[in-house]
């Protein structure tokens, strides 16, 4: 069944608009990951979702059901913020309760789910502090058990991790993936962090200026990227881009090769000149200057020994080239 | 401050700027409290020597109590300046709330339409004030003082409080939202805690020009059951005798009041900075 529907949503701040004609189907017990650089509309989008913000036009269904008229208590959703959002003034148990407290649920359920969600997360031994004596991690834990207690139709995400350190964020990543898949919930989750996209989504929505580039699993955008945008937004180190009459190919077209392509090969067509070597020790990433001056990323497994201002000739398989026009747009070979 | 940094030298040479200024600013102070204890010759003869056994005298306290009804004053004042103060906390939150939160049409227009009243002072319009009391019969009530001075304390109080509800997360508004909450509850439950260092400020500057005007009771209020005391101790000013010793101790009673207020503000400014809402 059909958790999210939006159809031709439009949405504009005064004479600005941020959204153009999105159009989504999110099926049910989906993990959904909006990517996109800041300020293309993620946030926006999400806020629409999920009633804080009216569409300027277009239609919203949640559950099958038209919801652009029912306010964000009575849609079925609940949100975990960027700035956790707790309530200062209640404890933990408090913040947990009050959403259930407003839709009049008995107090025997209340204490349920409120247990159940406090062992699902670890934060039994916290239930009575208040938000301030909680560390970062405890109060976004607090923020995602306030949001699993509602039981939502839909859980909406926003930058939830980016106020953690890398260690905490990567438990947190992991934690919220389980929660995915011992809820069966349905998950809209906003970042602008690729690693977190391609690991937690089933499906991503990559974003620019308003505009949904592509939807699609990660593997189908690593793979098949529709255009130079998302072919440079996904997979880390980016996409190297050049100017595809270099190695051969047609003039005005752009060459987009990923690193982990890219190979030494004494009879490549390439040759580039190694500015930068980073050591990661299972990987080695080298930077190189190629051949009209643009770098070229050239990522390697292993260990290498690799000079600086060394000429390396480099090659990748033809298949795993991509072209792209003048406007960006993915065009074969 | 950071331990490390404090320089034994700098923190002496500081306490002792800020030890005299107190000095400087409780002098006027002092030397009220004192003579307020004092006979009328004594207070003329040595004005800044401490009351002894000789010079100690009553009399000041005594004719406050016998002349007029000096706890109606008082009451008077006392309930002028609390309820002026409710309503302009009360509604300036409110309005500071509904400029900060709200897109309206209007809402830069209106912001600066009741900023407006910072810059004009109120006693510009004292005579058309004057004509709409008497037209709806207000003259000589105390709603009359507690009207104009919440409308003399509510530009300032708007300007300052919606400045500070700009700072309280949006997303802790949002989450009430979402978890059902109404308007009211988000801005008396949420917003108004977080805010309470503002506006106790509010209050504290509100306060003391409410407790001593003496120009509107004066002017709209000036019937026996409705003096304030600074109208009140008027009577002991005359024209060719003033009775100091009764000034000096209406004034030294006058002070206990807005102290008690200060003290309760004063706790709130410190206590609102310590909740930890957001990150
Ligand atoms: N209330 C508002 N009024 C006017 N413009 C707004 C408002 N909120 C957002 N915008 C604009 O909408 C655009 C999209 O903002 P949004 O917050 O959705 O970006 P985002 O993709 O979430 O970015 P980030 O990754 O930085 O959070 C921005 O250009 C922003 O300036
Ligand atoms: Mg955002």
């Amino acid at each position: 069944m059909t958790a999210l529907s939006l159809t031709k949503v439009n949405k504009s701040f005064g004479k600005v608009q941020v959204l153009y004609d999105i159009d989504l189907q999110v099926d049910e017990g989906e993990f959904v990951v909006f990517v996109g650089p800041s300020g293309c509309g993620k946030s926006t989008l999400l806020r629409v979702i999920a009633g804080l913000e009216d569409a300027t036009s277009g239609e919203i269904f949640i559950a099958g059901e038209q919801v652009n008229m029912t306010p964000p208590a009575k849609r079925g959703i609940a949100m975990v913020f960027q700035t956790y959002a707790l309530y200062p003034h209640l404890t933990v148990r408090g913040n947990m309760a009050l959403a259930l407290k407003q839709e009049g649920q008995p107090k025997d359920v209340i204490a349920a789910r409120i247990t159940e969600a406090s062992r699902m997360l670890d934060l039994d031994p916290y239930l009575d502090r208040r938000p301030s004596e909680l560390s970062g991690g405890q109060r976004q834990r607090v923020a995602i058990g306030r949001a699993v207690v509602r039981q939502p139709k839909l859980f909406l995400f926003d930058e939830p991790l980016s106020n953690l350190d890398a260690a905490l964020r990567m438990n947190t990543r992991i934690e919220i993936s389980d929660l995915h898949r011992s809820l069966g919930a349905t998950i809209i989750y906003v970042t602008h962090d690729q690693t977190e996209a391609m690991t937690l989504a089933d499906k991503i929505v990559v974003l620019r200026d308003g505009r949904v580039e592509q939807v699609g699993s990660p593997m189908e955008l690593y793979n098949n990227p529709a255009n130079q945008f998302v072919a440079g937004f996904l997979g880390a180190p980016s996409m190297n881009f050049l100017p595809a009459s270099t190695v051969g190919g047609a003039e005005g077209l752009t060459l987009g090769v990923r690193p982990e392509d890219l190979a030494r090969d004494p009879a490549g067509l390439l040759e580039a000149e190694v500015t930068h070597v980073e050591h990661l020790g299972g990987d080695t990433n080298v930077v190189l200057r190629g051949p009209v001056g643009t770098d070229i990323t050239l990522r390697l497994f292993g260990q290498h020994e690799i000079g600086f201002g060394e000429t390396l000739r480099l090659g990748f398989p033809p298949e795993r080239a991509f072209y792209f026009d003048a406007e960006g747009r993915r065009v074969a070979a | 401050m950071n331990k490390a940094r404090r320089n034994p030298l700098n923190n002496a040479a500081m306490h002792a700027i800020l030890i005299a200024y107190t000095c400087v600013a409780l002098f006027p102070v002092f030397v009220i409290l004192i003579n307020s204890f004092k006979t009328r010759k004594a207070i003329f003869r040595e004005p800044l020597a401490l009351p002894d056994a000789d010079s100690f005298s009553m009399i000041g306290y005594q004719t406050v109590m016998e002349q007029g009804d000096f706890f109606l004053y008082f009451q008077n004042s006392f309930i002028v300046t609390v309820a002026s103060l409710f309503f302009v906390l009360v509604f300036g939150a409110m309005a500071a709330f509904a400029l900060s939160e709200y897109r309206f049409k209007g809402n830069t227009l209106m912001g600066l339409y009741l900023a407006l009243g910072i810059m004009i002072p109120i006693r510009i319009g004292t005579v058309a004030i004057l004509e709409m009391m008497v037209a709806t019969g207000l003259v000589n009530t105390l709603w009359a003082l507690i009207l104009v001075y919440t409308a003399q304390g509510l530009p300032l109080a708007i300007f300052i409080l919606s400045e500070f509800m700009r700072q309280v997360s949006a997303d802790l508004k949002d989450a009430g939202r979402i978890d059902g909450l109404t308007e009211y509850t988000i801005f008396f439950r949420l917003v108004l805690p977080l805010v309470r260092p503002a506006m106790a400020t509010v209050a504290v500057f509100n306060m003391i020009p409410i407790w001593n005007d003496l120009w509107f009771p004066l002017i709209l209020a000036p019937a026996e059951h409705t003096k304030t005391l600074t109208l009140g101790s008027q009577v002991f000013i005359g024209q060719f005798v003033t009775d100091w010793n009764a000034v000096l101790s209406a004034l030294s009673m006058a002070i206990l009041p807005v102290m008690i207020l200060y003290v309760i503000f004063s706790r709130q400014l410190i206590r609102g900075i310590t909740s930890g809402a957001v990150k």
